[in-house]
């Protein structure tokens, strides 16, 4: 195509004519909007559990003049917590499953793994839930110190990431099974897929740095 | 993605009635008067609406700021308490930066550069109505706190604990806090619409190489907001937890440490900094060749050092706090970073100043704002430097000789290219030009005023004057250069006037028919924005060009002939596109402005009470269902070979819609 | 499973390749599955001095397993890895370079912060 281009009426068009085409101008990466758009969050959201993760690490032992209670560190539970985050690990299996469905059309099995994706982070909230409850049973309540401060937040951060995702999950499957989600928007579920996983690995990271390591 | 694409048959538009065959709301698709401007989801007119809104911040900020001149033009002012004082001057500071310069270059971002790179609109035209409401609605929330209560009185930086309940126990503090998760919100959600933008919806051949330098420099800085804001994110929630839920991050007595607040703010606030320098750098780049009549010196090293210096951004931050006990080491990592940073700017004025060299300079007001850009903020720059050296810091910080330094980068620097953008590009937006001889005296009354505030504010701060406090005292010395620095502001305040009277001026001729209409290309310019009819057609092009080079529209009007010589080959108006196609634009939406009038409901909740923010909740997930189920307006939108267009998600806010219906020519 | 992943791979446009089959998947959540055991037999076992490296370097692999793998990193567009690792290096050189500062750098002159309280 010319740059400049008579056009059929005698106006020179600075442009290209193709106006007429049917096909579609693609994207300039070859990516959708969707997609991209995903990864970028992402990537910011790296920046948002960086700073929550580092203040956590720098306050972990701050517990104030003596009587201001344990650390969070105090009271893990860690077999408890392996537990949750094997789940955690465990549904991200079943979601990239769930795409793999989708991408072959098959919609019936789709629909079971993002259920199960769903139902295995509810466990994983249940678990947190579970643990919040008996750490502050134990003492230790969100004002009680630097410490547990820092700690309900990164994690409940955490868990308000993974309930956002249980969201998008069910709402997935509704879409799939009433019909208004079918294989050629698999995409749309791999995009959720993409955020899901995002919430697994920083529990990972969570699960190393801030449980496991002490 | 779907914005991008035209279909051969067009719509013939029925006056009223679309109704809407598919989904589960109607969309107003044949709105006009105000609420052609309220549901608008067209790049063009947010980017205006953007740039008015920031002009009313800027009307405000400047009222603040003249209370603080005045009460210390005298030793002793007695205009204003020292808590009214605190208030004004952190609400000065907040107001400008978040609700000035940002959604200032916000607003070229979005007018200019779908434009530049020949696009239709941006990725998701939905989100990015969403972006410009909730800032509207966060700055309407930070400013609500002057009738319930006062103002925020931390410092626009909100240093914590000084922030805490115990210090700053009124409400200012936590509108100040949820207010700016707002403003984040709308500037995070607009930085992930044009990044998307940017990488998928250039021209045929437009390289990233080949795009325009302003639209490589908002690049630069959507990048630098989508990574830095999730940190002020953070802190302002630890703040906000603190405030609200009597969290410990900042409580001192239980061992907090207070540079955990300032290392986590200035992590945001040095590539902040940058974000509000950036777009001024990318306007002067496109109006300097302009206007000399050359290409840009160096295009690829003045977009390599715009990268750099996002990227070296994020290593300087503690230069913020040389004297808050960062130890010696921390001291000299950062004043070496610091230094180091100066290069790549110091780069861009080189090119700058080369590209003038020997060039046909036009002395129109844009090129004079763009000059006096380069200069001003090299003077900024050059103090900047200084701080680097630490011991000169120790000396400096905190006097107003800090003060002059980023007036002269923010002032002299931001404000003026922003000020070049806007009379470089009013006539593609609106269709004339701005009244010359008034631009050169807002210029010149604009240029003295400053120079007369911020330059003495140097010598008064290596005298030892401190800032943020509300007097000086008699025996000071200082009350010359004061009344010297409060004269200045107000000789600023006639030249804005100046400038008011111009819009007004020529808006009004420009309606009597007395201003005249300008063709497509009024300043020979050299990106393809100008090769669209002025204003810009609804539609943007009619055409998508097909781009060869850098500065690909000059190329077509000026070609070497045989010697080697250039040779105007054609005439920018004459090739430029007629803005006579009718091509199917997406509706206007009801949801973006609703969704974002919950984000304020909610923050109202956390200040006073939970039901509130429990209403605001709901009504956030009602309109973001009605904003999922709003239906494309076109009955036959996502069938056959358009169907995988509408991907989008349910949660997350989806942009693409393939709405088919042609608007109403522009009303402007 | 690398090999099978590569063969796919190099046939097919970067960012139509989806990766690995369903027994491939499986497979990858087995490793992590043995390498979550291992992370969590640091708390049982004594490790020594190489119970936080261990951790660490765990912690690493299964990230990158999961981003590969699980989010396609490896097979799809670069544009995604690129967006993505920017923003995962940076939080990690800043926040290492503010905790450096906050723990070590600090206050050298042993001033304490209690003092002022």
């Amino acid at each position: 195509m010319s740059e400049i281009v008579q056009d059929s009426a005698t106006q020179i068009a600075y442009g290209r004519t193709d106006w007429d085409d049917h096909h579609h101008l693609p994207t300039n990466t070859g990516l959708t909007n969707e997609k991209v758009t995903m990864w970028a969050f992402l990537g910011s959201d790296c920046l948002l559990f960086g700073a929550l993760i580092s203040t956590y690490l720098l306050l972990r032992n701050r517990v104030g003049p003596s009587t201001s209670g344990p650390t969070a560190a105090d009271l893990f539970d860690i077999p408890f917590t392996s537990v949750s985050s094997f789940v955690l690990l465990m549904s991200s299996l079943t979601m990239v499953l769930a795409v793999t469905a989708i991408q072959r059309a098959d919609m019936e099995t789709c629909k079971l793994w993002l259920l199960t994706t769903a139902g295995l982070g509810s466990i994983f909230i249940a678990g947190q839930v579970y643990e919040f409850t008996s750490f502050y049973r134990e003492g230790l309540g969100f004002t009680t110190n630097i410490s547990s401060s820092a700690f309900y937040t990164l994690t409940g951060f955490h868990g308000v990431h993974v309930s956002l995702g249980i969201v998008m999950l069910v709402t997935m499957w509704a879409l799939v099974s009433g019909g208004q989600l079918g294989p050629e928007r698999a995409e749309t579920i791999e995009i959720i897929g993409l955020y899901w996983h995002f919430v697994d690995i920083v529990w990972i990271v969570i699960f190393a740095v801030v449980y496991l390591i002490p | 993605m779907a914005i991008t694409e035209e279909r051969p048959e067009i719509l013939e538009l029925e006056s009223g009635d679309t109704s809407p065959s598919t989904g589960a709301f109607a969309r107003p698709t044949n709105a006009s008067g105000w609420r052609a401007w309220v549901f608008t989801v067209d790049h063009k007119k947010i980017g205006i609406m953007y740039g008015a809104v920031a002009m009313f911040w800027f009307l405000w900020g400047g009222i603040e700021a003249l209370l603080i001149r005045a009460q210390l033009f005298t030793p002793d002012g007695t205009v204003l308490t020292a808590e009214q004082y605190n208030q004004i001057f952190t609400m000065h500071g907040t107001t400008m930066v978040f609700l000035v310069i940002m959604p200032l270059a916000a607003a070229f971002a979005n007018y200019v550069v779908p434009l530049q790179i020949g696009a239709r609109d941006v990725a998701f035209p939905r989100m990015n109505a969403l972006g410009l409401w909730i800032f509207v609605f966060g700055g309407l929330f930070l400013n609500l706190s002057w009738f319930l209560g006062g103002g925020p009185d931390g410092g626009w930086f909100a240093y914590a604990p000084n922030t805490g309940v115990t210090f700053s126990p009124g409400a200012g503090m936590d509108f100040y806090a949820l207010g700016l998760q707002i403003a984040g919100i709308a500037s995070l959600v607009g930085a992930i619409n044009l990044i998307v933008t940017i990488l998928n919806m250039r021209a045929p051949g437009m390289t990233l190489l080949r795009m325009p330098v302003f639209t490589w420099m908002i690049f630069v800085v959507q990048l630098l907001l989508l990574f830095a804001l999730p940190v002020i994110t953070v802190a302002l929630i630890l703040l906000s937890f603190d405030r609200t839920f009597d969290a410990n991050f900042f409580n001192v007595a239980m061992g907090a440490d207070p540079l955990l607040w300032q290392h986590l703010f200035w992590i945001f606030g040095h590539p902040e900094v940058y974000i509000l320098i950036l777009p001024s750098f990318g306007i002067v780049s496109e109006t300097l060749p302009v206007f000399s009549r050359k290409p840009l010196f160096g295009y690829s090293v003045i977009v390599i050092s715009g990268a750099a210096i996002g990227f070296m951004g994020w290593g300087v931050w503690a230069h913020h706090m040389f004297v808050s006990g960062l130890g010696p080491v921390g001291v000299a990592a950062f004043s070496a970073t610091t230094m180091f940073i100066a290069v790549p700017t110091g780069v861009k004025i080189l090119n700058w100043i080369a590209t003038m060299w020997g060039g046909n300079l036009k002395f129109t007001v844009p090129m004079m704002f763009s000059i006096s850009l380069v200069s001003m903020f090299t003077i900024g720059g050059l103090s900047g430097v200084m701080h680097s050296v630490a011991p000169a810091d120790t000396q400096q910080t905190d006097t107003y000789f800090i003060v002059a330094h980023f007036h002269y980068v923010l002032f002299g620097g931001a404000l003026m290219g922003l000020f070049a953008g806007m009379y470089y590009w009013w006539p593609k937006a609106f269709g004339y030009k701005l009244n010359e001889s008034l631009g050169k005296w807002h210029f010149w009354i604009l240029l003295v005023g400053f120079n007369m505030t911020f330059g003495p504010m140097h010598i008064v701060g290596l005298q030892g004057m401190a800032r943020r406090h509300s007097r000086y005292g008699p025996e000071d010395g200082f009350d010359f250069w004061n009344a010297v620095v409060s004269i200045g502001a107000f000789i600023i305040l006639i030249g804005m006037i100046v400038f008011a009277v111009n819009i007004v001026r020529t808006w009004l001729g420009y309606k009597a028919g007395t201003v005249p209409q300008e063709p497509a290309d009024p300043w020979d310019g050299r990106t393809i924005e100008w090769a669209i009819p002025c204003p810009t057609p609804e539609h943007n092009f009619d055409y998508v060009p097909v781009i060869t080079d850098v500065d690909d529209f000059w190329h077509k009007k000026y070609q070497p002939d045989e010697n080697g010589k250039l040779r105007k080959v054609a005439d920018g108006n004459e090739i430029a596109q007629r803005g006579d196609q009718n091509p199917h634009l997406p509706s206007p939406s009801y949801w973006p402005i609703v969704l974002a009038s919950a984000l304020p409901l909610i923050a109202l909740g956390l200040i006073y009470n939970l039901w509130i923010s429990g209403v605001g909740l709901l009504l956030l997930l009602g309109s973001m269902y009605g904003w999922s189920l709003e239906p494309a307006t076109d009955p036959d939108a996502g069938h056959g070979e358009h169907a995988d267009d509408h991907g989008p998600d349910d949660v997350d806010p989806p942009g693409d819609e393939d709405s088919e219906v042609a608007e109403e020519a522009p009303v402007v | 499973m690398n090999t099978t992943a590569v063969s796919d791979e190099d046939t097919h446009e970067e960012h139509h390749d989806h990766g690995l089959s369903d027994i491939g998947y499986i497979k990858i959540a087995l490793i992590l599955a043995v390498l979550t055991a291992v992370e969590v037999a640091t708390y049982f076992w004594d490790f020594g001095i190489l119970e936080v490296p261990s951790l660490l370097i765990l912690m690493v692999v299964k990230f990158q397993i999961v981003v590969s793998y699980f989010m396609h990193l490896k097979f799809d567009s670069k544009v995604f890895s690129y967006i993505f690792v920017t923003g995962v290096i940076l939080a990690m050189l800043v926040f290492a370079a503010m905790g450096t500062s906050m723990v070590f750098w600090q206050n050298p002159s042993g001033c304490d912060i209690s003092a002022f309280c």
